[in-house]
């Protein structure tokens, strides 16, 4: 049996993309993410890796930029006010087809905001946030194991298809601490092959260039109608989400990371009362799970978003139902967490009294 | 007969979009010449700016990315401390170094980033159409000081090279220009001594280069090497060539 | 006899390499190029292939022999 640690979630991460390859890392202190950067210090020069502390979040993506395009896998991480800072490197590494990975941990905002959990920046995770047209894979944990195993999979997507990848969690999953077995085999780079696009030493073949640009008319529409059919291909093959009690559920929760969390004990709550609850969870926001959510509103009629943000996934979960169902909304703001006992009532109201769709219950 | 300069083996024999007069042409061969001299062309990334030099990227005959404007010792950071067997120099103008990449430049010295920078100040910005530059001269026109820069409005000019000698991680910082043939042959003599000195490990080194920009600074388009004199007569005297920081020969430890 | 000669196609006539040349011996074409400038001409008469015309030149337009 794989052996079982006590971490954080944050440290979970850092060791998690370690173990799926990082050897380089640049970021930026803010809360609540630190732990990240402290451990990659010490880490990745243990395991023959780079750490440099940059003086921005703007200076760490852009160090990061420059790593993915020598083909070495490597990361950064931030929280809300430190990704706004990111965008310009994430829109780059997108434009120039880099595999970068990113940890996102998220807290109150907008603005300063506050330190603690939140899910506002959902918005800016799966539609870019950064400026033109591109898209980044992005995978929300629900726990702490979650933050272990994910890197991996974020490289292999990051690589195969040549996008940038993120984690997309909150204060509160990276600062708790679970048990944690990280259950993919622990990669050597040195057993990697070397991408054929990567710069390096350039003896026995043609120069290569990474770049995000081409000002020749027409080549622009190009080189993003590539990227386009790669995004098609990840949106077939690398959806993932989680059902919980879904079989016989009459209304379906749709909620993501910690606010799932919340929704299995509602969940829990609202079966021990008489109502058929399930839980749909998004694991992959960007690819956002539409088919499934599709394919199950010809039986469910009824679906209730949970989120920590003035309403956000919940666009993401009318545009897949295209009003085949009725979508409500549990909205939690402000970097506050919902109780069980409030989004129980909020399906109470729902099921029972007929409440509006999309009404923002608090 | 014999050929006296051949055409350096790392800058590719393409035409190059610059504008009749423009420094960059000059100092792209000078690095590719260094690049040749020290045999590092096969290991060697170039990172290209945002401004005119963005199209370095296709002149050079060496892996190149092209990033964010003014992020370049940022990028060269994470290539070199990924691929730290590779060279890797940073080509930058004034606005992309001295303004908007002004964090990442002094951040890179103070880490003392076994990088090489060549910085050319030509105190405009040249791709966007002549708008002011931190480098830009009082008194210096440009299209957002019509009347000239004046230092109550905007002011005083950035004196890099100045500036990162108070670093300690500085290596070495030389200012050259490249206005005549006596600069020319000191301002190669200042890059491969840039170049060198990351080939020995020994940290930042960064050479700026004074060059012109006859396009945007109104010179007489029937002849635009009379740019020359606004580098001897107006700049020279603001930006005074020399070797600012050689931490190598102070034995720097 | 040393020489230094243009590549009319790859000369932009900015004339750095005319006003580097301390023999003053090279001049403008009086000829449009085919890349619309007036070149700088091949000189030969009283070239001493210094190479400042070469060291000069944005453009690798200069070739020097000796």
């Amino acid at each position: 049996m794989a052996e079982k640690k006590l971490m954080k979630g944050n440290e979970a991460l850092a060791e998690g993309a370690v173990r799926a390859g990082c050897r380089f890392f640049a970021g930026y202190p803010i809360t609540p993410q630190n732990e990240i950067p402290e451990y990659m210090s010490w880490r990745l020069p243990q395991a023959g890796g780079a750490f440099v502390q940059s003086e921005s979040e703007v200076s760490a993506i852009n160090m990061v930029y420059g790593a993915a395009a020598t083909g070495v896998r490597c990361m950064t991480s931030s929280s809300s006010p430190g990704m706004s800072l990111k965008q310009e490197g994430i829109s780059y590494a997108a434009g120039a087809d880099l595999p970068i990975f990113i940890g996102n941990v998220m807290r109150g905002g907008p603005g300063l905001g506050n330190i603690a959990g939140a899910q506002g920046d959902y918005w800016q995770a799966t539609r870019g946030g950064g400026h033109g047209d591109y898209r980044s894979f992005v995978m929300a944990p629900n726990g702490v194991s979650e933050m272990a195993n994910f890197p991996h999979k974020c490289y292999e997507v990051a690589f195969k298809y040549r996008i940038p990848s993120m984690v997309l969690a909150d204060g509160i999953i990276g600062q708790m601490m679970e048990p944690v077995e990280f259950t993919n085999p622990e990669i050597d780079p040195k057993t990697l092959v070397e991408p054929d696009w990567a710069l390096g030493t350039n003896k026995d073949r043609a120069k290569r260039i990474v770049k995000s640009y081409d000002l020749r008319e027409g080549y622009l529409e190009v080189m993003v109608n590539e990227r386009v059919k790669r995004y098609k291909q990840i949106e077939a093959s690398e959806t993932m989400y989680e059902e919980k009690m879904m079989d016989d559920a009459e209304i379906a929760i749709v909620a993501y990371g910690t606010s799932a969390r919340v929704s299995v004990a509602a969940m829990k709550l609202a079966r021990e009362k008489g109502l058929k609850v399930g839980l749909f969870r998004p694991i992959t926001l960007w690819p956002f799970p539409k088919a499934r959510l599709v394919e199950l509103s010809k039986r469910i009629k009824k679906f209730l978003v949970v989120e920590m943000s003035l309403g956000q996934m919940v666009e993401d979960v009318q545009l897949s139902l295209n009003g085949r169902s009725e979508v409500h909304l549990h909205a939690k703001p402000g970097a506050s967490v919902m109780t069980a006992d409030e989004v129980y009532k909020t399906m109470d109201a729902i099921v029972k009294k007929g409440a509006k769709e999309y009404a923002a219950v608090k | 007969m014999q050929l006296l300069n051949k055409r350096p083996e790392s800058l590719l024999d393409v035409k190059m979009h610059y504008c009749p007069g423009c420094g960059h042409g000059i100092v792209h061969r000078l690095v590719a010449e260094v690049m040749d001299e020290l045999g590092i062309r096969e290991r060697t990334i170039g990172v290209a700016p945002v401004g005119c030099a963005v199209f370095a990227d296709t002149y050079f005959n060496c892996d190149m990315i092209q990033g964010p404007h003014g992020r370049g010792p940022a990028e060269a950071t994470g290539i070199k401390r990924a691929k730290p067997g590779t060279i890797v120099f940073s080509y930058q103008g004034d606005g992309d170094l001295a303004s908007i990449g002004m964090a990442e430049i002094v951040h890179a010295a103070i880490r003392s980033e076994n990088i090489t920078v060549i910085f050319i100040n030509n105190a405009i910005y040249g791709m966007t159409g002549g708008q002011m530059a931190p480098t830009t001269l009082i008194g210096q026109k440009a299209t957002t000081c019509v009347e000239g820069r004046t230092a109550k409005q905007a002011g005083y000019p950035i004196k890099m090279c100045e500036m990162l000698a108070t670093i300690d991680g500085a290596t070495y910082l030389e200012r050259t220009t490249v206005h005549n043939a006596a600069g020319v042959i000191k301002a190669k003599n200042a890059i491969k001594k840039a170049f060198q000195n990351q080939i020995d490990g020994k940290g930042f080194s960064m050479v700026e280069v004074l060059s012109m920009c006859p396009t945007n600074w109104g010179t007489r388009l029937d002849n635009p090497s009379e740019a020359t004199k606004y580098v001897a007569e107006g700049m020279m005297p603001v930006f005074p060539l020399g070797v600012y920081k050689d931490a190598c020969a102070a034995d720097k430890k | 006899m040393p020489k230094m000669e243009v590549d009319v196609d790859k000369c932009k006539g900015c004339y750095l390499c005319i006003q580097v040349c301390p023999k003053k011996c090279i001049a403008k074409s009086d000829k449009f190029s085919k890349t619309g400038y007036y070149p700088a001409m091949d000189a030969t008469e009283g070239c001493i292939a210094c190479l400042a015309c070469a060291r000069i030149c944005p453009d690798l337009a200069v070739k020097v022999y000796k």
